[in-house]
């Protein structure tokens, strides 16, 4: 009558994974994506800094004037579309990473300080926080990219700076919120000596939230480089980023639909895949909405089998 | 208690978790009749506020209705036979208060806003008319300065005057039966008794029915007419007050009743259920109750069904009376 | 109130007085200001000129008395790319960004609320499927693409709207649909989250079982609840469009309000107009914040005012 709980717990979760089809195939393309960065070397056809006069704005193979030398068509200077996406995917997923890291690095330990000291230290921390929030984004990105000159250094500093403030918030509401639970005040009551107590006790319970913020808010990174290099103020030339790539495409709308349409897909590509996978991953993490979802698909199946 | 004003037939709820099939409650039949009062006992997980919250028509995902069926005044309301959603008897006929009244009310609106709704979805009043009838329900259930409270949020309210206003919505509509359940759980024991003074009051006011739904025997004592006893998602003993605390059938009730204080009676200590309920993932067959049973026999692996102790009183044991050595204390 | 609205205040004022010290720090001592903020075809006497303007020969403190002081004042200087005072050019641009955030966001408010509310009304249904696909699509959408987009497909294509600038009702549809896209997509997913939260309170329950149809107890009792929320998101998305999306869709569709002209400003090496812009809108920034926490105490009665 009930189905007998899966041992292998990964493979419970997979088979949990593959009842959400987009999900999945989110993860698919997460991964596939993640592989072509890696792999950028020896998965792109071309250099996508060479360039060939002869051969520039070809259109996409399925044109008729488009060829299987370049699947994604050429740009302006001939370069392969299809090389610099996969390059591209290196510069975004880069920065996106270190970002992130460098953000929910300090985010963190400004967390775990503020829910930790409370008090004066925690009010004044958080207060900073809030003055930080508050910041103008990405127009502040812009005076500072006005000052020190464009570049993915500068934009990785400038997107960390103005980022790990989440994290702080994040950290600090757990922190704060776990320590007022018995068993915690249990620990301190004994004399468990603080460092103990946040790696026992509270760093477990912080995974799984950090986690989903992190995948979040990388998507946001995403497409904060992505507008900004499209503005001229973040990767330069000769590196490749989607947003430059559909910058320097956007002389070329008329002509060539190809050099801003590929480009943004890939962005969209990114973004969604990822965005599906957490929004399974949040469901996944509550309790209460994973038993919902289970329910739900019961019943979809006894409806299918009740109508076949 | 010819014809009854609900009849609950073979109800099935069962709840698809992810770690299987939960049958919450497994095949509940109970009538009730017009101006009667009937006790819903057993303790957390037996069952009873689910056979509640299916009368009422508020079985969510991942819950559902598995088989059986509800009536009111012979009209099919819940499972088999219905056709169609049921209007103007949820609400207007039978009505609800719940376990929890600091957030049983919106906390947004006030409190003549939410009983207003009610005045004019169901009597058809409004504007200075349905402010006039609100304040006179406030005041039915006891609160003071009514005009005034009218305008206040729920958060202006203590938890008793919170079930108060509870109350007086769920008569607002003039019904014929109020399903409260565990109405004085989350009160102080003071407010407990002034609550059920009231929905005693009323009832007799009104010729209400109620279905009070309960862990505690003595609630049950004092304002009910029947008791239906239930375990492990399934009635296993129902009978009049004075018959089951007189003569309890199923030990399960003899140790309920055993485990209940009480004032008049000097007793020397209380007697505690050990175990715990069954799991109702892979419901045990025959009685539930076998595992933790003092009078445990061999025929009780097989199913049980309800046998008369006598005019209206029936019990599924076969071990009988004086499981706990006891009878009636 | 008033207690709360002062200590508001104050708060603000430390977020300006924050942005004030970053921007001096970052124009200061990132190099040598005199180079930095003016062109390199600038005279020695104008050079001088400006040294002994923002004070160089003095000790840094005086020099960022004198900047806060010029900031107190508004007075950014003379935009060198306009050659007017760069408040004159900020107000004559704002009017713009406000008329397409308002536009924008309207759009974005107007139909979140309905879609959210259908969403939630069956989670897992149909509906609620497509809503939250189109969704989870609306925001992996950068909006400088979906901007080029639209303006390849009903600019260039169909030829139905024009591809840039201002002027007619017609200029403002493509750039207000791309900005409200984001928050949209973002308002929605809200609704629909905060909606099912909500249908699952205890008080709806009751609600249920008073009889009232779903239709009422959304309109009556969910929207209202989720109204405080909402109100709050749809402050920090005013926030984030006025400091990043307003800036890349005015690009794209080249529509003269404040953040095009920044990236113009940055672009011609004109620092005091973007000094003024970015001071400009994290006044605006603060503001809005004050605004919305007010408002939200408005709303719910349970918040305390002190």
């Amino acid at each position: 009558m009930t189905q007998a709980r899966p041992h292998r717990p990964l493979r419970a979760l997979l088979a949990e994974l593959w009842q959400d089809k987009p999900a999945a195939l989110g993860l698919a393309v997460i991964l596939a994506i993640v592989a072509m960065a890696i792999l950028a070397p020896l998965v792109a056809p071309y250099d996508p800094a060479d360039q060939s006069i002869l051969s520039r704005l070809t259109p996409p193979v399925w044109n008729d004037r488009g060829s299987w030398e370049h699947i994604l068509g050429t740009d302006n200077l001939g370069r392969d579309v299809f090389s610099r996406l996969i390059w591209g995917a290196r510069t975004t997923l880069t920065i996106g990473g270190l970002t992130c890291l460098i953000a929910a690095g300090i985010g963190t330990v400004v967390g775990l300080w503020a829910g930790f000291m409370g008090g004066r230290t925690d009010s004044v921390l958080m207060r900073l926080v809030d003055i930080q929030v508050s910041f103008p984004g990405i127009l502040l990105i812009l005076l500072v990219v006005g000052v020190l000159g464009p570049g993915m250094w500068t934009l990785i500093i400038v997107l960390s700076v103005t980022n790990w403030m989440v994290y702080a918030r994040l950290v600090r509401s757990v922190v704060s919120s776990t320590r007022q639970t018995p068993y915690v005040e249990a620990a301190e009551v004994i004399g468990c000596r603080p460092s103990r107590v946040i790696f026992v006790h509270i760093l477990p319970n912080l995974v799984s939230p950090l986690l989903t913020l992190l995948i979040l808010e990388f998507t946001n990174i995403v497409l904060a480089e992505a507008a900004v290099s499209f503005l001229g103020f973040g990767v330069q030339p000769p590196d490749t980023s989607w947003g430059l790539d559909v910058a320097s495409g956007r002389d070329y709308l008329f002509i060539a639909w190809w050099l801003v349409t590929f480009p943004g897909l890939a962005i969209v590509a990114t973004v969604l895949s990822i965005n599906l996978f957490a929004n399974w991953l949040r469901v996944t993490t509550d309790p209460e909405e994973r038993e919902k979802r289970h329910a739900r698909t019961v019943a979809a199946r006894r409806r299918r089998r009740g109508t076949a | 208690m010819n014809d009854p004003l609900l009849e609950i037939d073979d109800l099935r709820v069962d709840f698809d978790t992810r770690a299987g099939l939960v049958q919450a409650v497994r095949g509940v039949s109970l009538t009730l009749g017009r101006g009667e009062t009937l006790g819903l006992v057993g303790e957390s997980g037996s069952g009873k506020s689910v056979t509640a919250q299916a009368v009422m028509g508020l079985i969510d995902v991942p819950g559902r209705i598995a088989g059986g069926a509800v009536r009111w005044n012979g009209m099919p309301l819940v499972g088999e036979g219905v056709r169609r959603r049921p209007r103007r008897i949820w609400g207007r006929e039978i009505t609800m208060i719940f376990q929890n009244p600091m957030t049983s009310l919106n906390p947004l609106m006030t409190v003549g806003a939410q009983l207003g709704e009610v005045i004019h979805l169901y009597l058809g009043l409004r504007g200075a008319a349905a402010r006039t009838r609100a304040a006179e329900l406030l005041d039915a259930v006891g609160i003071s300065g009514a005009s005034r409270r009218l305008d206040q949020y729920p958060h202006e309210f203590s938890g008793g005057m919170r079930q108060r206003v509870m109350i007086a919505m769920a008569i607002a509509s003039e019904p014929r039966l109020l399903i409260a359940d565990e109405p004085t759980t989350a009160l102080d024991v003071t407010i407990q008794a002034q609550i059920l003074e009231l929905l005693a009051g009323l009832q007799e006011k009104l010729g209400l029915s109620i279905i009070l739904i309960t862990h505690d025997l003595g609630i049950v004592a004092g304002l009910c007419h029947r008791v239906a006893v239930m375990y492990a998602g399934q009635i296993v003993e129902t009978g009049t007050v004075d018959d089951i605390f007189a003569r309890p059938g199923h030990p399960y009730t003899q140790g309920l009743i055993r485990s209940t204080p009480r004032l008049d009676a000097v007793e020397d200590r209380l007697v505690s259920i050990d175990g715990t309920p069954p799991g109702l993932r892979t419901p045990p067959e025959g009685c539930a109750f076998r595992p933790r049973c003092p009078a445990a026999q061999a025929a009780c692996h097989a199913p049980q069904r309800l046998a008369s102790h006598g005019a209206g009183h029936v019990a599924c044991c076969r071990a009988g009376v004086d499981a706990w050595d006891v009878g009636a204390a | 109130m008033t207690d709360f609205i002062l200590r508001r205040l104050f708060q603000g004022f430390l977020v300006v007085f924050g942005v004030t010290t970053v921007v001096f720090v970052i124009t200061r001592l990132a190099g040598d200001p005199v180079s930095l903020m003016l062109p390199l075809s600038a005279s020695d006497e104008q050079r001088a000129a400006f040294a002994a303007q923002i004070g160089l020969d003095q000790p840094i403190w005086v020099q960022f008395l004198r900047f806060a002081g010029d900031v107190a004042l508004l007075d950014f200087g003379d935009s060198l790319w306009q050659r007017r005072p760069a408040m004159e050019v900020v107000f004559e641009r704002l009017p713009n960004t406000a008329l397409l955030i308002a536009a924008g966001l309207g759009t974005a408010v107007v139909l979140s609320i309905p879609l959210g509310a259908i969403a939630a009304l069956r989670p897992g249904g149909l509906a609620d499927r497509l809503t939250t696909s189109i969704s989870l699509l609306g925001l992996a959408m950068p909006q400088f693409w979906l901007g080029l987009m639209a303006i390849m497909i009903f600019s260039v294509t169909l030829k139905w709207l024009p591809t840039s600038g201002i002027g007619t009702p017609a200029h403002l549809v493509l750039p207000a649909l791309t900005l409200a896209m984001t928050p949209l997509a973002r308002f929605t997913m809200m609704v629909r989250a905060a909606m099912i939260d909500e249908m699952n309170t205890q008080y709806v329950k009751t609600a249920r079982a008073k009889g009232l149809g779903l239709g009422r107890i959304l309109r009556v009792h969910t929207l209202r609840n989720i109204m405080v929320p909402f109100l709050s998101i749809s402050g920090w998305e005013l926030i984030t469009t006025l400091s990043g999306y307003t800036v890349v869709v005015e690009t794209v569709f080249g529509w003269p309000g404040l953040g095009l002209t920044a990236v113009q400003a940055i672009q011609r090496g004109d620092l005091f107009l973007v000094q003024a812009i970015v001071f400009s809108i994290a006044l605006m920034i603060v503001c809005i914040g004050i605004l919305m926490d007010v408002l939200s105490k408005m709303i719910d009665p349970r918040i305390e005012l002190n």
